[in-house]
């Protein structure tokens, strides 16, 4: 695997020995003292932030500083990017920096289609723009393997603003590789036309999905949608598509709560729903990201010399 | 004794590759006229066409040369009336560095054209009788192609009064069809006032069709593809509702309405409905929805982005059938450069539109006449006299015949060829064909008699 640009690139073997990968990463870490394995000493990771995310960002530098890799943070503000800068001069100026992977979060659906176009290194897809944010995705499943023990069969129902959502996208393709069934819940207003296409069953009705439900997975749903006229008020969506007390009890006994954050606190979720510590996996989320990053990082570059010379322009796989 | 590959020596390869016939014979001292032996009019069984003075003196089998013709060895050939574009982006005044009215009028020569219809989306916009003069004279410098200016409908495009329609259809230029193409006309009274007033010359109004409310930020075509791929939709309901008002505002006040690109199979039931009624509508599609697909934006390669956007399958064969059976009365490329930062960007930053002059007639001629939808006859109806009766193009178009104007194309249709945008005579490079292989190559242009292409390539 040369990139890692859309969850749909991985194959069933591949995604799971990925989440196997993090487990043994998780591992290897626990017990020492200092959090660091040599794995990737000597190589340089850029993460390349078009877009504020500090979860992500962050995330991803301490999955390359845990493998020992050199890490350079390019964010958009401050940085010659938002002078005008194309993402090609960029790319251009990584190039010759001599980055082995980029990491990129850009607010354009397919910057890191076009970015592996150009660099000789790997590229990760941090989240573009509406379209795919595939390491989010690893995560999610990984922490539903955690707690569930198992992703086949798997029922997940993912709630809220899946059109304008790459989580939902990436966790679509992902689940629906590795054997779980996903059923999509949303104001027909926030799902595209086309979702038929996707392997998901579609509900606009929540409490009726929650029963069967082994994951509940709810999506931000940022307010200023109302004035586009997706929904016509926050209350109103907040009253048939949030997660609160009531609804939550309508789920099986072991079914667990996630949201990929940042969480709009009494809008999708209600706060006490978010802090259920039996239900909610959200704090678990983070933690998994870190592990899942540095087995995402060490499967693309772990093979390889630095630098190794591949032509721009290869294929993921 | 001169050869036209002598002639053309200077001219540019129009972006073509080895392996198609390139040689003609062609002999003779000079006088300016031709006789052009064995030619397939429309296909038919061959005849030689003396072309002198700019017309088609005579048409007969075996004809001899007048003294000092030269004479062109056109066996195989087929000739066709002087292709005629209603919507082409020529860029000047404003981007010359993405085409100028010279280099687009020689990649349109190169694809067969003798004349082509200069939209009016330039810096300044084409919306004063000065600005329109300005592309006209360069165009007539130029000397490759007739340029026949559009006027914008609305000053500086903007979408709130009418631009001085009448000063530019009573100036040099002669301005008969208005557009504010890349932009619709939106505004519905303002739509119909436009319709109207034109009907004073003959004007025609070519309507950018795009309910712009349902288009706001939209990248692709609305659909599978688009859902797939997180890219904001662009439905056809968008180009569609626009039609449907459109139509009936033409209806009602009994003037003539052009639409430009259309693109879904809804558009084509819609202007056929209209048609049924007696409305005065015309339509055109260009090549690339002939033939490409909303599948080919997974690549997020921008040179696949275009507006109206690539479509589905299904309104490919919609298309294909409404240009065949006459719902559709034109071929119109839609030829529009832009520079390499433009396009060499993430898909959102980049611009709409893809070059199309060069590569014209071997699309329709791979989707419409190797598929038996249209012979000879029909697609020059589609790319020459349709279009030419629509922006009122008097010398374009007829037939080839004796004491009509010897605008002609020369083709050879067992010829294959493989797009290479580096060769191509626009100034820019976003062909949506590189490296596809396409049928059919223009061997040799005429403009009222004068040989604008030869062997392939442009003689200046």
């Amino acid at each position: 695997m040369k990139h890692l640009l859309s969850a749909g690139d991985l194959s069933r073997d591949e995604a799971l020995s990925l989440l196997d990968t993090a487990e043994r990463m998780e591992r290897a870490l626990a017990g020492r003292e200092v959090k660091k394995l040599p794995t990737l000493r000597g190589r340089t990771v850029v993460n390349l932030f078009f877009e504020d995310s500090t979860r992500t960002r962050t995330s991803f530098e301490l999955a390359a500083k845990r493998l020992s890799a050199d890490v350079v943070t390019f964010s958009a503000k401050g940085s010659s990017v938002s002078k005008g800068e194309s993402l090609k001069d960029t790319a251009l100026t990584l190039e010759a920096m001599g980055s082995d992977a980029v990491v990129i979060r850009h607010s354009s659906s397919g910057a890191p289609h076009r970015l592996a176009g150009w660099v000789r290194g790997s590229v990760v897809n941090a989240g573009d723009g509406t379209h795919e944010h595939p390491t989010q995705a690893l995560l999610d499943a990984y922490t539903m393997r955690r707690r569930l023990g198992r992703l086949d069969g798997l029922r997940v129902t993912v709630v809220g603003d899946v059109l304008h959502s790459r989580v939902a996208r990436s966790n679509v393709l992902l689940l629906a590789t590795v054997g779980a069934e996903v059923t999509l819940v949303a104001p027909p207003t926030l799902l595209p036309v086309g979702v038929e296409a996707w392997p998901a069953a579609v509900s606009y009705d929540l409490d009726a999905s929650l029963p069967k439900a082994d994951v509940v997975m709810m999506l931000r749903v940022q307010r200023e949608r109302m004035g586009d006229s997706y929904f016509p008020s926050a209350r109103e969506y907040s009253r048939r598509y949030g997660l609160d007390r009531r609804r939550l009890a309508l789920l099986p006994d072991d079914a667990i709560v996630m949201h990929p954050g940042p969480m709009n606190r009494g809008m999708e979720i209600a706060a006490e729903v978010a802090d259920d510590p039996r239900r909610s996996t959200i704090v678990e989320q983070v933690s998994n990201g870190v592990s899942v990053r540095m087995a995402v990082l060490y499967l693309l570059l772990g093979g390889r010399g630095p630098r190794e010379t591949t032509e721009p322009g290869g294929r993921s796989e | 004794m001169s050869s036209a590959r002598a002639r053309s020596a200077a001219g540019s390869d129009g972006g073509r590759s080895a392996g198609a016939r390139v040689g003609r014979t062609v002999v003779g001292a000079g006088t300016g006229a031709w006789l052009i032996e064995g030619i397939a009019r429309y296909g038919e069984s061959p005849v030689d066409v003396l072309v002198r003075d700019g017309v088609v003196a005579e048409v007969g089998p075996g004809l001899s040369a007048p003294r000092g013709a030269r004479r062109l060895d056109a066996a195989g050939l087929v000739a066709l009336p002087g292709l005629v574009d209603l919507h082409t982006h020529l860029r000047e005044p404003g981007r010359e560095d993405a085409e100028t009215v010279e280099t687009g009028s020689r990649a349109a020569a190169l694809g067969g054209y003798t004349a082509v219809h200069a939209m009016a989306n330039t810096e300044p916009v084409a919306d004063t009788a000065g600005v329109v003069e300005q592309v006209w004279r360069l165009g007539r410098e130029a000397g490759l192609v007739d340029v026949r200016p559009v006027g914008a409908v609305t000053v500086g495009l903007g979408g709130e009064r009418l631009a001085e329609l009448g000063a530019m259809a009573d100036s040099a230029a002669r301005v008969r069809v208005f557009s504010d193409d890349g932009r619709p006309v939106a505004d519905a009274a303002l739509m119909r006032r436009a319709l109207e007033y034109v009907k004073a010359f003959d004007g025609v109004v070519a309507q950018h069709a795009e309910e712009p409310r349902l288009t706001a930020g939209a990248q692709m075509n609305e659909g599978v593809v688009a859902a797939r791929l997180g890219l904001a939709g662009w439905p056809a309901a968008a180009e569609e509702a626009m039609i449907a008002r459109d139509v009936l505002l033409a209806g009602h006040v009994g003037s003539r309405l052009h639409v430009c690109h259309v693109s879904t199979a809804g558009s084509v039931e819609i202007v056929r409905w209209a048609k049924a009624k007696g409305t005065r509508v015309t339509a055109e599609v260009t090549p690339h929805h002939l033939l490409l697909t909303d599948e080919l934006a997974a690549t997020y390669d921008p040179v696949y982005k275009v507006n109206p956007p690539l479509r589905t399958a299904e309104d490919v064969a919609a298309l294909r059938a409404g240009l065949a059976d006459g719902t559709i009365d034109a071929v119109a490329t839609d030829h529009a450069p832009h520079a390499l930062e433009d396009k060499e960007t993430e898909w959102a930053a980049a611009r709409p539109g893809m070059l199309g002059l060069e590569t014209a007639l071997s699309v329709a001629v791979l989707t419409m006449v190797e598929t038996g939808l249209l012979d000879w006859r029909g697609l020059a109806e589609r790319m020459s006299a349709g279009p030419a009766r629509i922006g009122g193009l008097a010398g374009h178009g007829r037939g080839i015949v004796a004491g009509e104007p010897a605008s002609l194309v020369l083709l050879d249709p067992a010829a294959r060829w493989t797009v290479d945008p580096a060769g191509s005579a626009s100034r820019s490079r976003n062909s949506p064909y590189a490296g596809r292989e396409l049928p059919a190559r223009v061997v040799a242009t005429f403009l009222r008699g004068e040989p604008t292409v030869l062997d392939g390539k442009a003689v200046r």
